[in-house]
């Protein structure tokens, strides 16, 4: 079974990267664009049976900084 | 008096910093990421700089969690002595034995030069040998230097004098203008720029000298 996990920065926290992104996108001449946040997707290929619980527990220790990061878990077949 | 230098893959400050501990009489040694427990008998822990797993996930992120930090923890938590310097500053923010997080530089540059900074509390083993708001110029060398800390948490380290060094010129976006900050029990201290690189003249300067031959002579009173 597969499982995706989003980690974003929280909202609030500055995130330069995704400034820097959009002052790109600004300048190539894509107009509109009023906000860019990046982002990680990380997959993870589990063992059957493993649970979303468990997930979480490696994002709160591992894949995401819950001081400055959040993150989504979406559970696969 | 004896101090240990961590090694993970990608450390590349470890030797500066086991110099910059036998120039102030300390006997080194260095520990390898795998091993499961700290040298018996040191007086001091250091946490060097680097690139340690190439910064994968986030800077320290893994490092964080590798078997020798689990004994430095326990050790810190005993009351220990440690010094985190750049991406060992990483390190001791991803194990949260320090508070706060280290961000992507506001400028997104790679910053390496001379910085100056202020001594800000002379309360605590590492900082006792300078006068409180001294001004020392100490190199810096990082992409990921730009400290981050919740209203809460920036105000409880002012109000325990726990801001050991701030930047002059602000030169990654650091809340607070922070370059380092200490634990509550004021043995662990973790900062961006590298005394280090600054403990003999013939690096350009010498200023981050008195760190570690302040934190010798601690070392002996305690």
């Amino acid at each position: 079974m597969k499982a995706v996990v989003t980690v974003m920065l929280k909202q609030g926290v500055l995130d330069p990267q995704g400034e820097a992104v959009k002052s790109a996108l600004g300048s190539m001449g894509f107009e509109g664009v009023d906000g860019v946040r990046q982002g990680k997707v990380i997959e993870l290929d589990l063992a059957d049976g493993t649970t979303e619980a468990q997930v979480n527990e490696m994002c709160e220790k591992l894949l995401a900084n819950t001081v400055i990061e959040s993150y989504r878990v979406e559970m696969g077949a | 008096m004896k101090a240990a230098v961590l090694q993970f893959p990608g450390s590349n400050c470890d030797r500066d910093m086991v110099a910059g501990f036998q120039l102030a009489g300390l006997e080194t040694s260095k520990v390898w990421h795998k091993e499961t427990a700290l040298p018996a008998g040191i007086d001091v822990v250091g946490v060097p700089g680097g690139f340690s797993y190439g910064d994968y996930l986030r800077c320290g992120a893994i490092a964080a969690q590798s078997p020798i930090m689990r004994a430095v923890a326990e050790y810190a938590e005993g009351g220990g002595h440690v010094l985190g310097v750049c991406n060992g500053f990483q390190v001791l923010c991803e194990t949260r034995l320090l508070p706060g997080v280290l961000m992507r530089n506001a400028g997104l540059k790679f910053v390496c030069r001379a910085e100056p900074l202020t001594v800000v509390t002379t309360n605590s083993p590492f900082t006792q040998a300078y006068s409180a708001g001294q001004e020392i110029a100490i190199p810096i060398a990082h992409h990921d230097g730009n400290y981050q800390i919740d209203d809460a948490g920036l105000a409880a380290l002012r109000a325990e004098d726990r801001i050991a060094f701030t930047y002059r010129d602000n030169p990654n976006g650091a809340r607070a203008d922070i370059a380092g900050v200490l634990s509550a029990n004021r043995r662990v201290l973790g900062m961006m720029p590298h005394p280090e690189r600054a403990v003999e003249e013939t690096q350009g300067g010498a200023e981050g000298a008195p760190l570690f031959a302040g934190l010798a002579g601690a070392l002996v009173a305690a």
